[in-house]
């Protein structure tokens, strides 16, 4: 891995349209700026995470559904 | 088709039904052939793993439960599965029914979308926080009616 120190306002430039900068610094908090293209997908990693969590509990759940009672479903 | 199914053993299948998911689902991402079925049970689908049997997922229309529920997918990444109108996409959510009970809960936060024609598929990653991994579907169905 790549580790850069960086001070607050300074940036990093990743390939030719992806730019991270520092925003704010306090405690052990750090804000993060990021611009890039939208086709990018940035996203924090505990969602990612949830979301690989949730498919793996999808996946141990009852196969046998039971039929929801919906009133006014028309299928 | 034949296919053998989790939910329903060996069953014969139209080609229609095929989707594929050229970058898998989260965690799942060497199984890229699926099928998409209707399930005995309404309103629920499957999404059955053509290269594994175990493997399937219960699906339901997020909108049937949240009719406010929305996704802002950016186009270069629906173009990636051949979406270049909204109205190809077909959206649904992965269900959780724990097998030791409890609610059954969707994945809002995840959803699938397959092109309607091009019958490919993704899971998108939404950054709203107002879609959770865990949507009680019985508990917001009846919110919605009494909210309105």
């Amino acid at each position: 891995m790549l580790i850069l120190s960086r001070r607050l306002n300074e940036k990093i430039v990743i390939g030719d349209d992806i730019v991270v900068s520092i925003v704010e610094v306090r405690g052990d908090l750090v804000k993060i700026g990021i611009e890039a293209p939208r086709s990018v997908k940035v996203y924090r990693e505990e969602v990612f995470e949830a979301i690989q969590a949730e498919n793996r509990a999808a996946l141990a759940s009852d196969i046998v559904l039971p039929s929801l009672d919906i009133p006014g479903l028309s299928k | 088709m034949r296919i053998i199914t989790k939910a329903y053993g060996d069953m014969e299948i139209d080609e229609k039904q095929l989707v594929g998911f050229p970058s898998g689902i989260l965690g799942f991402e060497k199984f890229t052939r699926w099928a998409l079925l209707d399930a005995k049970q309404k309103p629920f689908y499957y999404l059955q793993s053509l290269e594994l049997p175990e493997l399937a997922f219960a699906l339901i229309d997020p909108f049937i439960f949240r009719t406010d529920y929305s996704l802002d997918v950016a186009d270069e990444v629906l173009g990636i599965i051949g979406i270049t109108d909204a109205a190809d996409a077909i959206v649904l959510a992965i269900v959780t029914a724990p097998a030791e009970g409890g609610p059954i809960t969707a994945n809002l936060a995840g959803p699938l979308i397959i092109s309607r024609n091009g019958r490919v598929g993704m899971q998108a990653i939404l950054a709203d926080p107002r879609w959770q991994v865990k949507h009680d579907i019985m508990a917001e169905l009846a919110a919605s009616k009494s909210g309105i």
